[in-house]
Protein backbone atom coordinates (compact mmCIF):
# COMPACT_ATOMS: atom_id res chain seq x y z
CA UNK A 1 0.00 0.00 0.00
CA UNK A 2 2.95 2.51 0.80
CA UNK A 3 4.64 2.10 -2.79
CA UNK A 4 3.71 5.19 -4.00
CA UNK A 5 4.78 7.75 -1.12
CA UNK A 6 8.43 7.51 -2.09
CA UNK A 7 8.90 10.90 -3.15
CA UNK A 8 11.00 13.52 -1.25
CA UNK A 9 8.61 16.96 -1.79
CA UNK A 10 10.93 20.29 -2.26
CA UNK A 11 11.39 22.71 0.44
CA UNK A 12 10.40 25.91 1.12
CA UNK A 13 8.85 28.95 -1.49
CA UNK A 14 8.80 25.81 -3.97
CA UNK A 15 6.60 23.85 -2.15
CA UNK A 16 4.31 26.36 -1.29
CA UNK A 17 4.03 27.29 -4.68
CA UNK A 18 3.52 23.74 -5.58
CA UNK A 19 0.53 23.49 -2.87
CA UNK A 20 -0.79 26.30 -3.82
CA UNK A 21 -1.05 26.01 -7.77
CA UNK A 22 -2.22 22.39 -7.14
CA UNK A 23 -4.91 23.56 -4.75
CA UNK A 24 -5.85 26.33 -6.99
CA UNK A 25 -6.39 24.49 -9.87
CA UNK A 26 -8.16 21.33 -8.02
CA UNK A 27 -10.38 23.66 -6.61
CA UNK A 28 -11.50 25.00 -9.72
CA UNK A 29 -12.98 21.71 -11.11
CA UNK A 30 -14.62 20.56 -8.31
CA UNK A 31 -17.89 20.45 -10.26
CA UNK A 32 -20.62 18.29 -8.78
CA UNK A 33 -20.07 18.14 -5.26
CA UNK A 34 -17.51 18.05 -2.31
CA UNK A 35 -16.17 14.49 -2.93
CA UNK A 36 -14.97 14.84 -6.33
CA UNK A 37 -12.19 16.99 -4.51
CA UNK A 38 -11.40 13.64 -3.63
CA UNK A 39 -10.72 12.12 -7.06
CA UNK A 40 -8.90 15.34 -7.91
CA UNK A 41 -6.23 15.18 -4.75
CA UNK A 42 -5.64 11.67 -4.85
CA UNK A 43 -4.56 12.03 -8.46
CA UNK A 44 -1.96 14.60 -7.92
CA UNK A 45 -0.81 14.12 -4.69
CA UNK A 46 -0.68 10.47 -4.28
CA UNK A 47 -0.18 9.16 -7.76
CA UNK A 48 1.47 12.11 -9.89
CA UNK A 49 3.55 13.39 -7.15
CA UNK A 50 3.46 10.59 -4.77
CA UNK A 51 3.78 12.97 -1.62
CA UNK A 52 1.13 10.98 0.31
CA UNK A 53 -0.22 7.45 0.06
CA UNK A 54 -3.14 5.94 -0.55
CA UNK A 55 -4.37 5.61 3.09
CA UNK A 56 -3.55 8.78 4.06
CA UNK A 57 -5.75 9.69 1.23
CA UNK A 58 -8.71 8.12 3.15
CA UNK A 59 -7.84 9.10 6.31
CA UNK A 60 -7.77 12.63 5.46
CA UNK A 61 -10.88 12.37 2.99
CA UNK A 62 -12.97 10.79 6.51
CA UNK A 63 -11.51 13.51 8.57
CA UNK A 64 -12.36 16.68 6.04
CA UNK A 65 -15.57 14.46 6.17
CA UNK A 66 -16.14 14.50 9.80
CA UNK A 67 -15.36 17.76 10.01
CA UNK A 68 -17.60 20.43 9.69
CA UNK A 69 -17.37 22.79 7.05
CA UNK A 70 -17.36 22.59 3.84
CA UNK A 71 -15.16 19.30 1.88
CA UNK A 72 -12.77 20.68 -0.09
CA UNK A 73 -11.35 23.01 2.05
CA UNK A 74 -11.32 20.87 4.88
CA UNK A 75 -8.86 18.39 2.46
CA UNK A 76 -7.28 21.22 1.41
CA UNK A 77 -6.19 22.25 5.09
CA UNK A 78 -5.40 18.60 6.29
CA UNK A 79 -3.31 18.16 2.62
CA UNK A 80 -1.46 21.72 3.48
CA UNK A 81 -1.17 21.09 7.06
CA UNK A 82 0.79 17.39 6.07
CA UNK A 83 2.88 18.92 3.96
CA UNK A 84 3.64 22.10 5.41
CA UNK A 85 2.41 22.71 8.89
CA UNK A 86 0.54 25.44 9.22
CA UNK A 87 1.52 27.54 6.77
CA UNK A 88 1.19 25.05 4.30
CA UNK A 89 -2.81 24.93 5.29
CA UNK A 90 -3.15 28.38 4.90
CA UNK A 91 -1.59 28.07 1.57
CA UNK A 92 -4.08 25.35 0.41
CA UNK A 93 -6.74 26.77 1.98
CA UNK A 94 -5.77 30.38 0.22
CA UNK A 95 -5.66 28.10 -3.24
CA UNK A 96 -9.17 26.82 -2.69
CA UNK A 97 -11.16 29.77 -1.57
CA UNK A 98 -9.89 31.79 -4.94
CA UNK A 99 -11.21 30.50 -7.76
CA UNK A 100 -15.02 30.07 -6.06
CA UNK A 101 -14.46 33.49 -4.76
CA UNK A 102 -12.99 35.22 -7.61
CA UNK A 103 -15.71 33.38 -10.35
CA UNK A 104 -18.75 34.53 -7.48
CA UNK A 105 -17.64 37.58 -7.57
CA UNK A 106 -17.79 38.11 -10.87
CA UNK A 107 -20.71 36.23 -11.76
CA UNK A 108 -22.69 38.17 -8.94
CA UNK A 109 -22.90 41.07 -11.33
CA UNK A 110 -24.62 39.51 -14.00
CA UNK A 111 -25.93 36.54 -12.87
CA UNK A 112 -28.94 36.35 -15.02
CA UNK A 113 -27.30 36.53 -18.19
CA UNK A 114 -24.65 33.32 -16.79
CA UNK A 115 -27.77 31.56 -15.49
CA UNK A 116 -29.50 31.96 -19.00
CA UNK A 117 -26.56 31.17 -21.17
CA UNK A 118 -27.10 28.27 -23.39
CA UNK A 119 -23.40 27.68 -23.95
CA UNK A 120 -22.92 27.05 -20.35
CA UNK A 121 -25.41 24.83 -19.88
CA UNK A 122 -24.56 22.27 -22.39
CA UNK A 123 -21.05 22.10 -21.49
CA UNK A 124 -21.87 21.44 -18.07
CA UNK A 125 -24.75 19.06 -18.99
CA UNK A 126 -21.49 17.54 -20.68
CA UNK A 127 -19.42 17.90 -17.71
CA UNK A 128 -21.68 16.31 -15.11
CA UNK A 129 -21.05 12.77 -17.48
CA UNK A 130 -17.48 13.67 -16.77
CA UNK A 131 -17.64 13.97 -13.12
CA UNK A 132 -19.66 11.14 -12.82
CA UNK A 133 -17.14 8.71 -14.62
CA UNK A 134 -14.35 10.06 -12.23
CA UNK A 135 -16.24 9.47 -9.27
CA UNK A 136 -16.98 5.91 -10.37
CA UNK A 137 -13.56 5.78 -11.38
CA UNK A 138 -12.24 6.58 -8.33
CA UNK A 139 -14.80 4.47 -6.08
CA UNK A 140 -13.58 1.18 -8.15
CA UNK A 141 -10.20 1.89 -7.62
CA UNK A 142 -10.33 2.35 -3.78
CA UNK A 143 -13.28 -0.19 -3.15
CA UNK A 144 -10.71 -2.46 -4.54
CA UNK A 145 -8.30 -1.51 -1.83
CA UNK A 146 -10.57 -2.12 1.07
CA UNK A 147 -11.37 -5.75 -1.10
CA UNK A 148 -7.62 -6.56 -0.98
CA UNK A 149 -7.25 -6.52 2.64
CA UNK A 150 -9.30 -10.02 2.50
CA UNK A 151 -11.09 -8.97 5.50
CA UNK A 152 -14.46 -9.74 6.37
CA UNK A 153 -15.08 -6.66 8.69
CA UNK A 154 -14.32 -3.78 6.08
CA UNK A 155 -16.42 -5.10 3.32
CA UNK A 156 -19.38 -5.61 5.69
CA UNK A 157 -18.81 -1.75 7.17
CA UNK A 158 -18.61 -0.89 3.42
CA UNK A 159 -21.88 -2.43 2.63
CA UNK A 160 -23.91 -1.02 5.55
CA UNK A 161 -22.79 2.58 5.21
CA UNK A 162 -23.29 2.48 1.62
CA UNK A 163 -26.71 1.10 2.48
CA UNK A 164 -27.18 3.68 5.57
CA UNK A 165 -26.05 6.58 3.62
CA UNK A 166 -28.01 5.91 -0.03
CA UNK A 167 -31.40 4.15 1.07
CA UNK A 168 -32.04 5.35 4.58
CA UNK A 169 -30.29 8.84 4.41
CA UNK A 170 -28.44 8.03 7.74
CA UNK A 171 -27.05 11.09 9.05
CA UNK A 172 -23.45 11.06 7.82
CA UNK A 173 -21.28 11.83 11.02
CA UNK A 174 -23.34 8.95 12.62
CA UNK A 175 -22.57 6.46 9.76
CA UNK A 176 -18.56 7.76 10.71
CA UNK A 177 -18.98 7.18 14.36
CA UNK A 178 -20.39 3.85 13.96
CA UNK A 179 -17.69 2.70 11.56
CA UNK A 180 -14.33 4.46 13.29
CA UNK A 181 -16.41 2.44 16.35
CA UNK A 182 -16.59 -1.16 15.02
CA UNK A 183 -13.24 -0.67 13.48
CA UNK A 184 -11.41 0.08 17.04
CA UNK A 185 -13.67 -2.82 18.70
CA UNK A 186 -12.60 -5.25 16.46
CA UNK A 187 -8.43 -4.12 16.64
CA UNK A 188 -8.92 -4.65 20.51
CA UNK A 189 -10.96 -7.78 20.30
CA UNK A 190 -8.00 -8.95 17.83
CA UNK A 191 -5.21 -7.86 20.21
CA UNK A 192 -6.32 -9.39 23.47
CA UNK A 193 -6.97 -12.88 21.68
CA UNK A 194 -2.80 -11.98 20.24
CA UNK A 195 -1.61 -11.65 23.70
CA UNK A 196 -3.61 -14.78 24.91
CA UNK A 197 -2.81 -17.48 22.75
CA UNK B 1 -21.13 46.61 11.53
CA UNK B 2 -22.07 44.72 8.44
CA UNK B 3 -18.95 43.30 8.21
CA UNK B 4 -19.26 42.00 11.16
CA UNK B 5 -22.59 40.78 10.48
CA UNK B 6 -21.36 38.99 7.45
CA UNK B 7 -18.59 37.10 9.37
CA UNK B 8 -20.94 36.17 12.10
CA UNK B 9 -23.69 34.75 10.05
CA UNK B 10 -21.36 32.85 7.51
CA UNK B 11 -19.27 31.82 10.58
CA UNK B 12 -22.24 29.56 11.85
CA UNK B 13 -22.94 28.08 8.73
CA UNK B 14 -19.33 27.11 8.54
CA UNK B 15 -19.73 25.54 12.02
CA UNK B 16 -22.72 24.14 11.67
CA UNK B 17 -23.31 22.89 8.05
CA UNK B 18 -21.44 19.37 8.47
CA UNK B 19 -22.08 16.72 6.10
CA UNK B 20 -21.53 18.58 2.59
CA UNK B 21 -22.87 20.97 0.97
CA UNK B 22 -26.49 20.28 0.38
CA UNK B 23 -26.71 19.75 4.10
CA UNK B 24 -25.39 23.78 4.53
CA UNK B 25 -28.39 25.30 2.19
CA UNK B 26 -31.07 25.13 4.80
CA UNK B 27 -28.37 26.94 7.18
CA UNK B 28 -27.48 29.91 4.46
CA UNK B 29 -30.89 29.72 3.75
CA UNK B 30 -31.74 30.58 6.93
CA UNK B 31 -29.19 33.24 7.78
CA UNK B 32 -29.72 35.41 4.39
CA UNK B 33 -33.19 35.03 3.32
CA UNK B 34 -35.29 34.96 6.83
CA UNK B 35 -32.56 36.48 9.70
CA UNK B 36 -31.39 39.09 7.68
CA UNK B 37 -32.63 40.77 4.40
CA UNK B 38 -29.75 40.31 2.48
CA UNK B 39 -31.98 37.91 -0.22
CA UNK B 40 -35.00 37.49 -1.71
CA UNK B 41 -36.37 33.71 -2.03
CA UNK B 42 -36.11 34.07 -5.45
CA UNK B 43 -32.42 35.00 -5.52
CA UNK B 44 -31.25 32.29 -3.61
CA UNK B 45 -32.95 29.47 -5.77
CA UNK B 46 -30.85 31.29 -8.39
CA UNK B 47 -28.08 31.18 -6.25
CA UNK B 48 -27.91 27.68 -5.59
CA UNK B 49 -28.70 27.35 -9.60
CA UNK B 50 -25.07 29.14 -9.87
CA UNK B 51 -23.40 27.28 -7.55
CA UNK B 52 -24.11 23.57 -8.98
CA UNK B 53 -22.71 25.50 -12.68
CA UNK B 54 -19.54 26.63 -10.65
CA UNK B 55 -16.68 25.06 -9.04
CA UNK B 56 -16.32 25.31 -5.73
CA UNK B 57 -18.27 24.52 -2.13
CA UNK B 58 -21.62 25.67 -2.06
CA UNK B 59 -21.39 27.06 1.31
CA UNK B 60 -18.30 29.70 -0.22
CA UNK B 61 -20.08 30.67 -3.59
CA UNK B 62 -22.79 31.81 -1.17
CA UNK B 63 -20.35 34.04 1.14
CA UNK B 64 -19.26 35.31 -2.10
CA UNK B 65 -22.24 36.01 -3.66
CA UNK B 66 -24.03 37.32 -0.49
CA UNK B 67 -21.10 39.46 0.43
CA UNK B 68 -20.40 40.85 -2.50
CA UNK B 69 -23.81 41.64 -2.90
CA UNK B 70 -24.43 43.12 0.66
CA UNK B 71 -20.84 44.81 0.55
CA UNK B 72 -18.96 44.83 -2.57
CA UNK B 73 -15.52 42.83 -2.99
CA UNK B 74 -14.87 43.45 1.13
CA UNK B 75 -17.95 41.89 2.02
CA UNK B 76 -17.19 38.91 -0.26
CA UNK B 77 -14.12 38.24 1.62
CA UNK B 78 -15.82 38.81 5.53
CA UNK B 79 -17.87 36.39 4.61
CA UNK B 80 -15.76 33.93 3.09
CA UNK B 81 -13.51 34.32 6.09
CA UNK B 82 -16.54 33.81 8.74
CA UNK B 83 -17.51 30.00 6.42
CA UNK B 84 -14.00 29.11 6.86
CA UNK B 85 -12.82 30.14 10.16
CA UNK B 86 -14.44 27.28 12.22
CA UNK B 87 -12.95 24.41 9.70
CA UNK B 88 -9.86 26.20 9.85
CA UNK B 89 -9.90 25.59 13.82
CA UNK B 90 -11.49 22.18 14.09
CA UNK B 91 -9.47 20.87 10.70
CA UNK B 92 -5.64 21.61 12.11
CA UNK B 93 -6.84 20.49 15.59
CA UNK B 94 -7.81 17.12 13.88
CA UNK B 95 -5.06 17.21 11.66
CA UNK B 96 -2.28 18.12 14.73
CA UNK B 97 -4.07 14.77 16.38
CA UNK B 98 -3.69 12.83 13.54
CA UNK B 99 -0.07 13.54 12.91
CA UNK B 100 0.38 12.96 16.66
CA UNK B 101 -1.63 10.12 16.95
CA UNK B 102 -1.90 8.01 13.45
CA UNK B 103 0.66 5.35 14.94
CA UNK B 104 -1.49 4.17 18.04
CA UNK B 105 -3.20 0.92 17.79
CA UNK B 106 -6.22 2.09 18.82
CA UNK B 107 -6.48 5.14 16.58
CA UNK B 108 -5.19 2.68 13.71
CA UNK B 109 -8.58 0.85 15.05
CA UNK B 110 -10.68 3.67 14.16
CA UNK B 111 -9.43 4.38 10.85
CA UNK B 112 -9.24 1.13 9.39
CA UNK B 113 -13.07 1.10 10.13
CA UNK B 114 -13.63 4.73 8.93
CA UNK B 115 -11.63 3.88 5.03
CA UNK B 116 -14.45 1.35 4.03
CA UNK B 117 -17.46 3.55 5.32
CA UNK B 118 -15.78 6.72 3.32
CA UNK B 119 -15.41 4.70 -0.31
CA UNK B 120 -18.84 3.83 0.65
CA UNK B 121 -20.05 7.24 1.00
CA UNK B 122 -18.35 8.52 -1.93
CA UNK B 123 -19.64 5.65 -3.56
CA UNK B 124 -23.41 7.03 -2.47
CA UNK B 125 -23.18 10.00 -3.60
CA UNK B 126 -21.85 8.89 -7.01
CA UNK B 127 -24.64 7.17 -7.52
CA UNK B 128 -26.77 9.70 -7.28
CA UNK B 129 -24.67 12.17 -9.68
CA UNK B 130 -24.52 9.01 -12.19
CA UNK B 131 -28.25 8.63 -11.79
CA UNK B 132 -29.11 12.96 -12.21
CA UNK B 133 -26.28 12.32 -15.19
CA UNK B 134 -28.50 9.42 -16.84
CA UNK B 135 -32.25 10.48 -16.12
CA UNK B 136 -32.09 14.03 -15.01
CA UNK B 137 -33.48 12.30 -10.92
CA UNK B 138 -31.30 11.36 -8.28
CA UNK B 139 -33.32 8.24 -8.06
CA UNK B 140 -34.02 5.56 -10.38
CA UNK B 141 -36.88 5.84 -12.35
CA UNK B 142 -39.72 3.21 -12.67
CA UNK B 143 -38.94 1.03 -15.03
CA UNK B 144 -41.41 1.11 -17.65
CA UNK B 145 -40.34 4.88 -18.08
CA UNK B 146 -36.92 4.23 -17.75
CA UNK B 147 -35.69 3.65 -21.43
CA UNK B 148 -38.02 7.40 -22.10
CA UNK B 149 -36.13 9.10 -19.63
CA UNK B 150 -32.54 8.35 -20.40
CA UNK B 151 -30.15 10.27 -21.83
CA UNK B 152 -28.02 8.07 -24.48
CA UNK B 153 -26.00 10.93 -25.04
CA UNK B 154 -25.14 11.00 -21.61
CA UNK B 155 -24.83 7.22 -20.81
CA UNK B 156 -22.08 7.24 -23.80
CA UNK B 157 -20.19 10.02 -22.81
CA UNK B 158 -19.85 8.47 -18.88
CA UNK B 159 -18.55 5.26 -20.76
CA UNK B 160 -15.71 6.66 -22.79
CA UNK B 161 -14.86 8.96 -20.28
CA UNK B 162 -14.87 5.72 -17.68
CA UNK B 163 -12.71 4.19 -20.13
CA UNK B 164 -10.32 6.26 -20.56
CA UNK B 165 -9.94 6.64 -17.14
CA UNK B 166 -9.19 3.13 -16.25
CA UNK B 167 -7.26 1.95 -19.16
CA UNK B 168 -5.06 5.11 -19.70
CA UNK B 169 -5.41 6.84 -16.19
CA UNK B 170 -6.00 9.98 -18.20
CA UNK B 171 -5.95 13.29 -15.63
CA UNK B 172 -9.93 13.84 -14.49
CA UNK B 173 -9.40 17.35 -15.19
CA UNK B 174 -9.29 16.53 -18.85
CA UNK B 175 -11.77 13.96 -18.88
CA UNK B 176 -14.05 16.77 -16.88
CA UNK B 177 -13.19 19.04 -19.64
CA UNK B 178 -13.13 16.83 -22.51
CA UNK B 179 -17.08 16.35 -21.67
CA UNK B 180 -17.87 19.18 -21.30
CA UNK B 181 -16.73 20.09 -24.89
CA UNK B 182 -18.59 17.01 -26.14
CA UNK B 183 -21.85 18.64 -24.91
CA UNK B 184 -21.33 21.53 -26.50
CA UNK B 185 -21.01 20.16 -29.55
CA UNK B 186 -22.98 16.88 -29.41
CA UNK B 187 -26.11 17.61 -27.68
CA UNK B 188 -27.21 20.15 -30.33
CA UNK B 189 -25.72 17.44 -33.16
CA UNK B 190 -27.82 15.12 -31.57
CA UNK B 191 -30.87 17.19 -31.55
CA UNK B 192 -30.13 18.43 -35.21
CA UNK B 193 -30.10 14.77 -36.23
CA UNK B 194 -33.43 14.15 -34.04
CA UNK B 195 -34.68 16.98 -36.15
CA UNK B 196 -34.01 15.82 -39.76
CA UNK B 197 -35.21 12.11 -38.62
CA UNK B 198 -38.47 13.34 -37.56
CA UNK B 199 -38.66 15.38 -40.67
CA UNK B 200 -38.64 12.88 -42.89
CA UNK B 201 -41.24 10.62 -41.04
CA UNK B 202 -43.70 12.76 -40.78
Amino acid sequence: MNAHSSAEPPKGLRLYRTLFLSSLQLSAFTFGGGYVIVPLMRRRFVEQLHWIDEEEMLDMTAIAQAAPGAMAVNAALLVGYRMAGFVGALVTMAGTILPPLLMLTVISYFYEAFRDNTVVALILKGMRAGVAAVIADVVVTMARGVARERRLLPLLLMAGAFAASYFFAVNVALILLICGAAGALDTLIRRRREEKP
Amino acid sequence: MIYWELIWSFFQVGLLGFGGGYAAMPLIQHQVVELHPWMTMTEFSDLLTISQMTPGPIAINAATFVGTRVAGIPGALAATIGCVLPSCVVVLALAVLYARYRRLALIQGVLSGLRPAVVALIAASGLSIVYLTFFGTEVLPALASLLSRTDILAVLLFAVALFLLRKFRLNPIWVMLGTGAAGLILYPAAEWINGLVAGRIS
